[in-house]
């Protein structure tokens, strides 16, 4: 299984080469409840880190969510548009929101690993 | 503070939240299964959190005149009804429902938000009459949907000649209740009143509704639900500042009568109107506040906003000039974004 990294924004990256996909926690989208929207950024656009870079809306919230990496947007989920509950269901598999095509690799290191990141929301499931 | 069924709600796993000082819960299953448990079965909600007050007295009618725009003399002992009351600017101190128990007897029911404020303001204008706080003292469930009337029928085979917007006394599992054909829903159902040193019906109402597919439900499902219905929310739609003919509330408003606020608002030029939208192609949600534009100018504010799973279009209430009418296209800026939308009746559902 590819490595997950955490952000204190609760996205999560897997990178394979210099391709980062990005979703949302288990415990962010528990936290927002149900996802009624996602709303993307174009292809091609260009982000830094910590930037906002796409919103998701909850019946109760929206919510920004922050690019974990600096890179460019080459994919996004476009199945979330019609089905935007798969991000409650399923956040670490059929609810990938992004791929980004990251241009500096070692920010990767510094993002958390599974276990920091469950010990930073204090709770088992990550 | 906690009702009496605080423990149940933990014990289903809800998520509670604070609501104007009470431990409520948010929802248990997810707000979207809910709504729609209530919407083609039913659902079971703890609003013992609203206020109940009690008026007694020779006079207590006149005085119930006297506090709200609508006209309780339309109706007989065990009929409820819906009402503004207005300061003497015509503002909403709180939107209410007055029940008719005697000549000389009345319960109302206000906004968990209120209770203070209203109770004072009631007690200034009581004219000898008599006021209670039973609040603590009474519980209150909703069951509501279209299943609700089997799930009682079952203890009393008279619910099914209660009309809408009427009450009568009924023994629910041995429990005596006060049952009234009333809700927040849109959908068909009854809000139960009991004794709160009993909590047993929560239970017994859950476990007897399993057949018809009954959810708990919170106060997340509640607020989509009275959303949809084109029902208004104290403290978002309507306040102090706004007045019932502002509001879509001039069919409660009965100038033929006596009452507080009458002369100014038969002096009211509405300066705005509370009006339904529809967020066009898009789903992102308005929230409280967000701007409404109009050729490029800010023209009024949301003041609730969701997304409706029966329509599948995310849905609002909005102020805007009064001279807009239903179809006119605006924008909604939400998050720095201007969004296309479309006015229309605060009535998204229908029965």
């Amino acid at each position: 299984m590819t490595e997950k990294r955490f952000t204190q924004d609760h996205e999560w990256v897997e990178l394979s080469g210099d391709i980062a996909t990005i979703g949302i926690s288990n415990f962010a989208q528990d936290q927002l409840g149900d996802i009624v929207s996602i709303e993307f950024p174009e292809i091609n656009s260009k982000f830094k880190q910590k930037d906002a870079m796409a919103i998701v809306d909850s019946v109760k919230a929206s919510s920004d969510i922050y690019c974990p990496m600096d890179g460019t947007i080459i994919e996004v989920n476009e199945n979330l548009e019609e089905h935007p509950e798969l991000i409650n269901k399923s956040p670490y598999d059929q609810g990938w929101m992004l791929k980004l095509k990251v241009s500096n690799i070692s920010q990767f290191e510094n993002l958390m690993t599974q276990q920091r990141y469950e010990k930073f929301v204090g709770e088992a499931k990550g | 503070m906690r009702t009496p069924f605080f423990e149940n709600h933990v014990k289903l796993g809800a998520k509670i939240v604070d609501f104007h000082g009470w431990n409520m819960p948010l929802q248990y299953s997810g707000i979207l299964d809910e709504q729609k448990a209530v919407r083609s079965n039913v659902g079971l909600f703890d609003i013992s959190h609203m206020g109940r007050f009690r008026i007694t007295g020779e006079t207590s009618e006149d005085c119930i005149q006297n506090l709200i725009t609508n006209d309780i003399s339309e109706i007989t002992e065990n009929q409820a009804i819906y009402s503004p009351m207005c300061n003497e600017k015509g503002g909403i101190i709180d939107d209410v429902i007055v029940s008719k128990i005697s000549q000389d007897e009345f319960l109302i029911v206000v906004n968990s938000s209120n209770i203070k404020k209203d109770f004072e303001w009631i007690q200034r204008h009581l004219d000898g009459n008599k006021l209670k706080d039973e609040t603590q003292k009474v519980a209150l469930l909703a069951l509501q949907g279209p299943k609700a009337q089997a799930i009682i029928e079952k203890q009393t085979s008279e619910i099914t000649k209660l009309k809408p917007f009427h009450f009568m006394k009924a023994k629910l599992y041995g429990q005596d209740c006060v049952i009234s054909r009333t809700g927040y829903t849109g959908e068909d159902g009854f809000e139960i009143f009991f004794d709160s040193s009993n909590s047993i019906l929560w239970e017994k109402l859950l476990s007897d509704g399993q057949i018809f597919g009954i959810k708990p439900a919170g106060l997340g499902a509640r607020d989509v639900l009275r959303l949809e219905a084109g029902m208004m929310l104290y403290g978002n739609d309507i306040d102090e500042g706004v007045t019932p003919l502002e509001a879509p509330l001039k069919w409660t408003v009965k100038f033929e009568k006596n009452f507080i606020g009458k002369n100014a608002l038969e002096k009211n030029n509405p300066q705005k109107r509370l009006v339904g939208f529809e967020i066009v192609g898009s789903k992102r949600v308005a929230r409280l506040n967000d701007q409404i534009i109009y050729e490029g100018k800010n023209v009024g504010r949301v003041t609730s906003g969701t997304f409706s799973p029966t329509l599948a279009k995310s849905i609002g209430f909005c102020y805007v000039p009064p001279y807009m009418q239903f179809g006119q296209d605006i924008q909604i800026l939400i998050g720095g974004k201007n969004y296309d939308a479309k006015l229309r009746s605060t009535r998204f559902y229908k029965k």
